[in-house]
């Protein structure tokens, strides 16, 4: 590959976005992004995901006193076509008047550059993608997950600074947006761009981030590595939004956490807590003084390779686990439930 | 599936209006290249009518050409901006442009015309220029090719297309001229047999604009109407429709075929 | 993207600038003209206050609520029929259906006289079957006649593009209630087709007031207010009433235009 570019830095400082209508859409914020890192932007639609990549893109102003940086230099009053930047749309944004050959090579001919090195560039980014039998397909003749390849291919033609994706994946089906996702995973550390990835799918976000942002409400509510944010979430909300998270109610005493179902031995708990939270994978079932906390079963998910179960135990929710046993669990059942001491966590 | 008597009754029903539509037409055109209509075809066919059209009103044919492709151009160049300006842009003041744009339309001709030749009547050399019925024929067909390219322009997703052009490097006149223009072809192509049809057969206004010395090929017709014989009339009446036809023939096939939407479906 | 806004303006401007000078002007100059003969404001209500503007106005709005009312009738069964079955030769009846769309109304004219003229088709059939001979081309029934042709074939097409759209699954859902055959033309189909329906009669009301060339061609004699403005403003020459005639003419038709848009809730296509 001939992509030896050197990656690009992006700074965000104070960047607020209030749209014409008054929506507060992102409250300001503050994001370094590193030289060659992917940064996945994560949360619920609404959260303000978008708009920060559309402030980085250039597509859209920050509100007054916001700076967006390249590499250090300042590029906010420059609008998206002089940022050189490649993005990546959910819905393609493939040009239907343009074959896909014509398509990938749309920003280079913008760069006037010469017919020879431009049709090699095109071939390059068509094999790239594994696409070459599409390159004069019409965009309307090509299956989603073709139409996404073809967008990266166009996205990278022009060796833009930086990689933008919003969403890219989520107008495909399941099994197409795995495939893809592994591909792009690939393909960005291959490249080593860096990349600003856009998702309201944390398992998507948690593939490819090397950094994960995650946010709501147009507020960053936690930054950090997938597995910081995975066991270390800094809000409910970081936690609920990411896996499943169990939570129990009680009071730390004697070296254990007291719920009304039973202890659960913590030796480091923090005091004054009142609530205990742990992944379904750090709580197995258990027989008799084994058992920390004791349930009945209020449903039973079948899933084939394992059973899902929801334990009730006097809290908000039930406790959620999964089990590889082959034994079937009846509604209403009692069952005994160990914690894994090294799951629990605190707010 | 079963066809009872109600499937009949319709059928029926639709060939007489069929028949109240086409029958006049035909028999128009019968008239048009027989000798005398009044003893019927018997009397034989000739051209001697349709010679005779050619002869006394060809002018009002090459006029009514002109000021279609004139008004097709006058159309394109201020309703493509205009239209692509609306679809851009949705505030209280481009609704109440289209509504604006609408209005001629809805506006009797007649009123037009009036307005216009109480307003510009005493601009002599524009009076009785074609440009004087020109500028009624753009008033009226505007409003088709705004519509005919909005409706395409707001079918795709414009916006996305454009910031895709956008995010690879294209300024603001490259992104409408390699994408906004050639994804509302359909539009335009639409639009423009549109203007010109009705171009060639605007009548209500230009009855009142016309001069002696422009007269266009519908102003002709009526002339050829009132004063003439039947068999001239018709003999006009066929050329008209040997004009109108592939235009209107474009326009079904046209409305036939399916534009192509920019939508993502998936395999 | 505040240039882009700009540019945006720019392109809207030309159509605006033609707009304004050779619409919005002449019509301000229109309904001042309107104001000079010697009624002055009279000239504006003459339409309601004297006897005989007052009865073309009528005999207009007559004509096209009638016009209207026929043509929804006529285009409405056939139409939906076309639309809902397919079988050979539909293909060749819509394109008859639809052909005299763009003809323009001296056409129309002529073509009423083809069938109800001197020398029409009609005439020569009731000659043949009675020994009389129907001719009623020259009058308020031809008129009406030629404003019925000339509005189907666009209230089919639009009749047509709606029942296309009609979700078949409601009709199936009325008849898994026990809907009759009836009851479901009357409670899915007729409402499913309104908008369509006020859409296209609009379009065919606007045109039955203000056309002209129909009238013109068929007779100068038939009392209707596009042909009393026309003989108001050549023959008379009281160019102050012909203008208020016509602004009136004008602002009732455009406003039933926009009762029935904002009635269908959308937009009513613009037709001529």
């Amino acid at each position: 590959m001939t992509e030896t570019m050197k990656p690009l830095a992006i700074t965000l400082t104070g960047c607020a976005k209030t749209f014409a209508d008054g929506t507060k859409a992102l409250e300001p914020l503050d994001l370094a992004i590193n030289a060659g890192e992917t940064v996945v932007l994560l949360g619920p639609s609404g959260c303000g995901k978008t708009t920060t990549l559309r402030i980085i893109a250039g597509l859209e102003q920050p509100d007054a006193g916001g700076k967006v940086m390249f590499d250090g230099e300042g590029v906010t009053p420059l609008s998206i076509e002089k940022r050189n930047v490649g993005m990546v749309f959910q819905s393609y944004a493939l040009f239907p008047n343009m074959s896909v050959a014509e398509n990938i090579g749309y920003g280079l001919r913008l760069r006037k550059t010469p017919t020879e090195a431009l049709r090699a560039r095109v071939g390059e980014m068509l094999a790239m993608m594994r696409i070459e039998k599409l390159a004069d397909r019409r965009i309307d003749q090509l299956s989603g997950g073709q139409r996404q390849r073809v967008a990266l291919a166009r996205a990278l033609a022009v060796r833009p600074r930086a990689l933008l994706l919003d969403e890219p994946l989520t107008a495909l089906d399941a099994k197409l947006r795995d495939a893809l996702r592994i591909e792009i995973d690939e393909l960005l550390r291959r490249l080593g761009i860096t990349a600003v990835y856009v998702t309201h799918d944390q398992a998507e976000a948690m593939a490819l981030g090397d950094r994960i942002v995650v946010m709501e409400h147009g507020k960053v509510a936690q930054i950090g590595t997938p597995r910081d944010i995975y066991q270390r979430p800094a809000t409910l909300f970081v936690a609920d939004f990411i896996g499943t998270m169990n939570r129990v109610q009680g009071r730390v005493a004697n070296g254990g956490f007291v719920t009304a179902a039973g202890t659960i031995p913590w030796a480091g708990a923090p005091a004054h807590i009142t609530e205990a939270m742990f992944r379904p994978q750090d709580i197995s079932l258990a027989e008799g003084g084994d058992a920390h906390l004791r349930g009945t079963i209020a449903a039973a998910f079948f899933l084939g390779d394992r059973t899902r179960l929801a334990v009730n135990v006097g809290g908000e929710k039930p406790l959620i686990l999964e089990t590889g046993t082959r034994r079937d669990f009846k509604h209403g059942e009692t069952v005994g439930l160990r914690i894994d001491p090294h799951g629990l966590l605190s707010l | 599936m079963k066809r009872g008597p109600a499937f009949y009754a319709q059928l029926g029903f639709t060939l007489f209006v069929c028949a109240f539509l086409i029958a006049p037409v035909i028999l128009s055109i019968l008239a048009g290249v027989t000798v005398n209509y009044q003893s019927g075809v018997q009397s034989g066919f000739t051209l001697r009518w349709v010679y005779a059209v050619w002869d006394g009103y060809r002018d009002t044919i090459f006029l009514s050409i002109g000021i279609s492709l004139a008004c097709l151009a006058g159309t394109l160049i201020l309703g493509i901006p205009a239209a692509y300006a609306l679809a851009k842009r949705q505030n209280a003041f481009s609704r109440a442009l289209e509504e604006l744009l609408v209005m001629p339309v809805a506006v009797p001709g007649l009123a037009t015309a009036l307005a216009l030749i109480v307003t510009y009547g005493g601009v002599g050399g524009f009076r009785t220029s074609w440009v004087f019925i020109l500028v009624g024929h753009i008033l009226f067909t505007l409003p088709f090719m705004v519509r005919s390219v909005l409706a395409v322009l707001s079918a795709i997703d414009l916006k996305t297309l454009e910031e895709g052009a956008a995010s690879l490097g294209a300024t603001f006149w490259q992104r409408f001229f390699h994408v906004v223009l050639p994804n509302c072809r359909g539009g335009i192509l639409a639009g423009s047999l549109m203007v010109v049809t009705l171009s060639m057969g605007e009548f209500n206004m230009t009855w009142l604009l016309h001069t002696p010395l422009t007269k266009t090929l519908p102003v002709g017709l009526a002339d050829a109407y009132a004063s003439l014989r039947l068999e001239i009339g018709s003999a006009y009446t066929l050329v008209f429709f040997l004009m109108i036809v592939p235009l209107l023939v474009a326009l079904q096939w046209l409305g036939q075929a399916r534009p192509t939407k920019f939508v993502a479906e998936d395999e | 993207m505040n240039r882009d806004g700009h540019r945006l303006t720019l392109l809207l401007l030309p159509a605006g600038i033609f707009f304004g000078a050779f619409f919005l002007l002449p019509l301000a100059q229109l309904f001042h003209i309107g104001l000079t003969g010697k009624e002055g404001w009279g000239a504006y209500t003459a339409i309601l206050t004297d006897r005989n503007y007052f009865s073309s106005l009528l005999s207009t709005l007559g004509l096209a609520a009638i016009t209207t009312v026929v043509t929804l009738m006529v285009s409405g069964l056939a139409g939906v029929f076309l639309q809902r079955n397919r079988f050979p030769g539909n293909g060749a009846l819509v394109a008859m259906l639809t052909f005299p769309l763009a003809f323009p109304g001296v056409v129309i004219g002529f073509m009423v006289i083809m069938l109800a003229g001197r020398q029409g088709l009609i005439g020569d059939i009731s000659r043949f079957l009675t020994g009389d001979k129907i001719v009623f081309a020259y009058s308020m029934a031809g008129l009406f006649m030629g404003y019925v042709y000339f509005s189907i074939p666009r209230t089919i097409l639009t009749v047509m593009a709606a029942a296309e759209k009609l979700d078949p699954k409601l009709e199936e859902a009325a008849r898994s209630l026990g809907a009759s055959t009836w009851h479901v033309v009357v409670d899915v189909i007729i409402p499913g087709l309104k908008p369509a329906f006020i859409s296209a009669g609009a379009i065919c009301f606007a045109t039955a007031m203000g056309a002209f060339g129909t009238a013109f061609t068929l007779a100068t004699r038939i009392n209707v207010l596009p042909m009393v403005i026309y003989t108001e403003f050549t023959l008379e020459a009281n160019i102050a009433m012909a203008a208020a005639l016509s602004f009136v003419l004008g602002a009732v038709t455009w406003v039933v235009l926009a009762v029935a848009r904002t009635a269908a809730g959308s937009t009513v296509a613009a037709a001529g």
